[in-house]
Parts: structure tokens; C-alpha cells; sequence
């Protein structure tokens, strides 16, 4: 079962200041590429935990590891932990709970699958429902939690499905260390014991973290603090994690009573003081960005962190709403643009990287296109675009001047061999562009445009287009593309 | 020839898409298999797959009532050295 780790402690937002998570964000000390795409997920940045929220579907109920910090009897609606859910639903179900909630609660910004058992041992019934989301509430960020186990092979898939960020759960890096956590995992149908076990778990975990990393996926690591087991060992996954490429690390505390019915609480294992959570945490905060604000939701958690708002959204309640799912986007589109400006105005160090910049522009302006069915959001396959929007994007902002048009080159099946002919008409529309946004692309056109000297970039798929021309911009400066002194290829000449 | 599940199954769904047979189903109070589509896996797997997933301890059980996954087996701790191993976990 995946971080069925719980936490006691229920803070409301409005206590969080004085709770330690209030103040600066640890996302500051991330690059700027990487700001922008967590910048309204309310579980990696702390800020954002006070504006946006998030939703857990608990669609995936079977686990293929044991950890001792887990119960697998999850059924339960007083307790809030992870792993505990009140009701397991069908994916069709909870794309329906989806909706519901995104248009009750605007600030829903992210739905996530985290249990009650590992969602990649429940592949099935885990994408079905990610596809689901994706087709009723577009505008939603998708993720999901693993044990690692099952990682390594949905790697692809996981790409396919346009999920931005994964959480591995990652305890430890040495087996022996392992079997004192996992007793046994299920692999190649065969429940392995021990320290082979946990070797193999380690394993699959590490390997999984290295692939989605080389796909441009984020990863945050989530470690659960379990003292006299792995409280020594921890600094060192956290230096691994982060020389692998996660970009954040959540310590978390052991929850163990024996009123949990775990291993670990029957068996008396203590949960960490606070102080030792904090010094693990400082201590490996040099090694990189750490977390603090986690609440250790259940995996069927509701609305704003700390404010678990499951048990207004029961089957019954959802059987009976009307809901129209155009009028809830265009909602919360303006609820987040609502939620921006207020952010902006409260926090000016977060917001223009280019004032921090001497007055000159030290970047050249860009010529980026985007890939939109709706002129709003980076929402279309590379392939199935009939029309890119082409913007001229500056430090100061952007401005459209194209709307170009082309001959749809993939055209279902019978034509799909995106060979380089068909792939004509889009370069030579993006001559002029030094960047191209979209929601997703093939490995082919991918490589065509970049022979042709023009960046494709799927990673600010779902961003409204403002937002991803201002990343994008930053990102090739950060490249070296846009500096001012030297002029660069197919930026801005044609 | 054929498997059971128990009291003890805490309707997990973990044995459910593993076996070969499709033998076994969501059910109240807890999962079924079905006795005449069981087969044990013989000759599919080496181990009963709905056995080998099955996290609690006695929830499933052949035709004799014997638990394939008796008390400490899934622990990995032998019931005669549980009180040495939660003294040792107390410690910590």
C-alpha cells in the first residue's frame, strides 16, 4: 500500500502559519522551469496549499508489497490517513466524484491517485480513470503514488496518460535496512520474503525514479521517518534521490498505534519526536529541496489540505447533482486567475523573476507556437493540431500574431506513419519559431523538429498559454538561445 | 481440489485479477473463489498466485482447512520468537 503513512495532526490552513509552513516556500529554491509547473499544486508548494485544492480517487485497491507501516484492512471513515478510504469506486465513478468536486470547489487544481493500494499494481482501473478525468475535466493536473514496485514498465504509460508528477515512496537504499520495513513483495508471481525482497523493491524504485526522470516527469520522493530503522540512513536517500533528479523530498513521521492494527503498532514501534523529525529534515535540507507542509492525507482526501471535505461528496450526493462541465471550467479558470493576482500582489518575491533583472532586457524576445483547441491552454497532440498560435513572447509579456493554419498531417490510422512528409507542412508553418508548445508529441515529429532547429516542448501541457509562453521563454534563455549579444539560428530572422 | 478464503479476507482485491482461473469474485461478507473453477494453479504457476498476493495470515485455506500463509509467515516473524522481536522493536 502506497505512503500509508498517517498523520494525526489535522491543520486547518488558517493555523499553518504558526505551524511552520506559512512563510517562505522551499519551492523558491527550485528553477524556475520547475516553479511554474508545481507553482498551484497544493502538495509541493506550500504556498499553494493555501490557495488551491487537491482530490484523491481511491480507485486502486490491490497492493503487490507489504509494508509494516501499513494496515490493508483501509475501510474506515474516522481515521484520516493515508491509505484509509470510506469507499472503493469504479473509474467511471470516480471521474463522476471528479467533476462533482471540481465544479463545487474551484480551487480544485489537481486529482491524484494515491491508494488505498498501490495504483501500479492496479494498472487497469488506475489509467481508465485518468482518461476519464482527462475527458470530462481537462484543465485538471494528474498524478499519482507508487511503492516503485511496478514502476519501471509503466514508465511509458504513465507518459502516454500526460501525468506531470509521480510520488515514489522511497525508505531506504539498503536492503537490510529493507527487510526490517517490508516484509515481502510480490514479484514475477512469487511472494519474495525478506532482504531478497527488499532488494528488489529498492531496486525497481531507483530504476523507475532514473526513467521518469530522463522523461522530463517530476518526481517528488516521500520517505516515512521510522526511528531506529531508518533514521540514520535517511540523509543518505536523500542525497540519491536528488543526484537521481527528484526534485523534492518528503520526510515524513511514522504513525504507528496499535489502534491502526500495523505491524509497527502492534509491535510497539515508536513514532519520532517532532525534533527528530525537524533535525532529519534541516539535515537534509542541504541536500535539497525538502517538504514540510505534508498532511499525510487519506487516500480519498477532499479539497483544501487539512480540511478534508470527503464526506460532503458520498455516491449518493453525486447521483443527484447536475452538473455542466463547460460552466465549471470557465469557473475555475476564473477562480485561478482570481487566485494568481492575489498571489501576485501578497508575495512580490515569487513573482517577476525579471524584476530581480536589471531594467535592460538582458533576452531577446521569441517567436513560440502553441498547440491550443480553445486558444487558452496548451491543450493539443502535436499531430492532431490543424492550426498553431504563434506568439512573439518577451520578458514584458506576450503578444499573438499568427494564427496559422495547416493540413492536419496525422489523420488516423490509415495514415499514421508520421513519416518526415507529412511532417512538411507543420515545419515549414514553425519556420520562423523557436519553440513549439503542445500537449503531447510523437518520438518522430519530435525529431523532425528538432533537425529543423525549432524546440518541441510537451511539458506545460494543460498550462493556460500565457503562463507556458512565459516558461517557455525562460526556459530558452536559460538554454542561451535568447542572449542578447549573440544572435541565435531560427529564433526571430525569418 | 480447490482454495478457500476465510473471515480473515479484509476484501483487499489484491488475489482477484491474478488468478488464472478467474475463480474468484467480490462478495459479502469477503472475496469467494469458486470451487469448481479452482484449480490451485496447477499447472499454471509453481504457487497459488490468490496465496502468494494475500497480505493477512489464514485467509486462505486448502480443502483440509490448513492456512497457505499460516501466523507468522507474512510477518516474517515465528509466533515463539514474537515477544523477543517486540521487545527488540520497543527498544528502538
Amino acid at each position: 500500500m502506497e505512503s500509508k503513512q498517517a498523520g494525526p495532526e489535522r491543520i486547518s490552513p488558517s493555523n499553518c502559519a504558526g505551524r511552520g509552513c506559512g512563510g517562505g516556500d522551499t519551492l523558491d529554491r527550485l528553477p524556475a522551469a520547475i516553479r511554474e509547473r508545481v507553482h498551484n499544486h497544493p502538495c509541493f508548494s506550500a504556498d499553494a496549499h493555501h490557495h488551491y485544492a487537491r482530490m484523491h480517487v481511491a480507485v486502486a485497491p490491490a497492493c503487490n508489497i507489504q509494508c509494516h507501516y501499513c494496515n490493508r484492512k483501509y475501510d474506515c471513515a474516522n481515521e484520516s490517513r493515508p491509505g484509509v478510504v470510506s469507499e472503493l469506486l469504479e473509474p467511471q465513478q470516480a471521474a463522476a466524484k471528479v467533476a462533482a468536486v471540481a465544479a463545487h470547489i474551484p480551487q480544485l487544481a489537481v486529482v491524484g491517485i494515491a491508494g488505498p493500494g498501490d495504483p501500479l499494481a492496479n494498472p487497469e482501473r488506475t489509467f481508465a480513470t485518468f482518461r476519464l478525468i482527462a475527458e470530462r475535466t481537462p484543465d485538471l493536473r494528474l498524478c499519482v503514488s507508487t511503492n516503485g514496485l511496478a514502476l519501471p514498465e509503466t514508465v511509458d504509460t504513465l507518459c502516454r496518460y500526460n501525468i506531470e508528477h509521480v510520488t515514489v515512496t522511497i525508505n531506504c537504499l539498503d536492503p537490510d535496512i529493507g527487510a526490517e520495513i517490508y516484509p515481502w513483495v510480490f514479484w514475477n508471481n512469487r511472494r519474495v520474503r525478506g532482504r531478497k525482497g527488499a532488494e528488489i523493491l529498492i531496486e525497481q524504485q531507483q530504476l523507475g525514479l532514473e526513467r521518469l526522470v530522463e522523461r522530463g516527469m517530476l518526481v517528488k520522493v516521500n520517505s516515512v521517518l521510522i526511528p531506529g530503522v531508518n533514521d540514520q540512513h535517511l540523509t543518505e536517500v536523500s542525497r540519491a534521490v536528488k543526484a537521481k533528479g527528484a526534485f523534492l523530498h518528503n520526510l515524513m513521521p511514522l504513525i504507528a498505534a496499535p489502534e491502526h492494527g500495523t505491524f509497527y503498532g502492534l509491535m510497539g514501534q515508536r513514532a519520532p519526536r517532532a525534533s527528530e523529525l525537524r533535525a532529519l529534515q534541516t539535515a537534509c535540507a542541504g541536500e535539497m529541496a525538502i517538504m514540510r507542509h505534508c498532511k499525510q492525507c487519506r487516500a480519498d482526501a477532499v479539497g483544501m489540505l487539512g480540511d478534508d471535505r470527503s464526506a460532503e461528496f458520498t455516491r449518493e450526493r453525486i447521483a443527484t447533482l447536475e452538473i455542466d462541465d463547460d460552466a465549471a471550467l470557465a469557473r475555475r479558470a476564473a477562480t485561478r486567475e482570481a487566485i494568481e493576482r492575489r498571489r501576485q500582489a501578497a508575495t512580490p518575491a515569487l513573482v517577476p523573476v525579471a524584476t530581480l533583472s536589471p531594467p535592460r532586457p538582458t533576452t531577446r524576445a521569441a517567436r513560440i507556437a502553441v498547440a491550443s483547441s480553445d486558444g487558452r491552454r496548451v491543450d493539443q497532440h502535436f499531430g492532431q493540431a490543424e492550426r498553431f498560435l504563434v506568439y512573439e513572447v518577451d520578458e514584458q509579456g506576450e503578444r499573438l500574431l499568427d494564427d496559422r493554419p495547416l493540413a492536419r498531417y496525422c489523420n488516423g490510422a490509415e495514415h499514421c506513419d508520421e513519416d518526415d512528409d507529412a511532417l512538411a507542412p507543420a515545419l515549414a508553418a514553425l519556420a520562423d519559431c523557436a519553440m513549439v508548445l503542445c500537449a503531447r508529441i510523437g518520438l518522430t515529429p519530435w525529431e523532425g523538429l528538432e533537425a529543423a532547429g525549432i524546440r518541441p516542448n510537451g511539458e506545460l501541457a494543460m498550462s493556460p498559454i500565457e503562463q507556458a509562453l512565459h516558461a517557455a521563454h525562460r526556459e530558452l534563455a536559460d538554454l542561451g538561445a535568447l542572449s542578447v549579444d549573440e544572435p541565435q539560428c531560427a529564433t526571430l530572422s525569418a | 481440489m480447490a482454495l478457500k478464503i476465510t473471515a480473515g479476507c479484509v476484501n483487499c482485491w489484491a488475489c482477484e485479477p491474478l488468478c488464472p482461473s478467474a475463480a474468484i469474485e467480490p462478495a459479502s461478507p469477503h472475496f469467494y473463489i469458486d470451487p469448481v473453477a479452482c484449480c490451485e494453479c496447477a499447472g499454471t504457476y509453481a504457487e497459488p498466485q490468490c496465496a502468494s498476493i494475500c497480505p493477512i495470515e489464514g485467509a486462505i485455506v486448502d480443502a483440509c482447512g490448513g492456512a497457505l500463509n499460516p501466523p507468522g509467515s507474512l510477518t516474517g516473524i515465528p509466533p515463539d520468537l514474537l515477544e523477543q522481536a517486540r521487545a527488540r522493536i520497543r527498544a528502538r
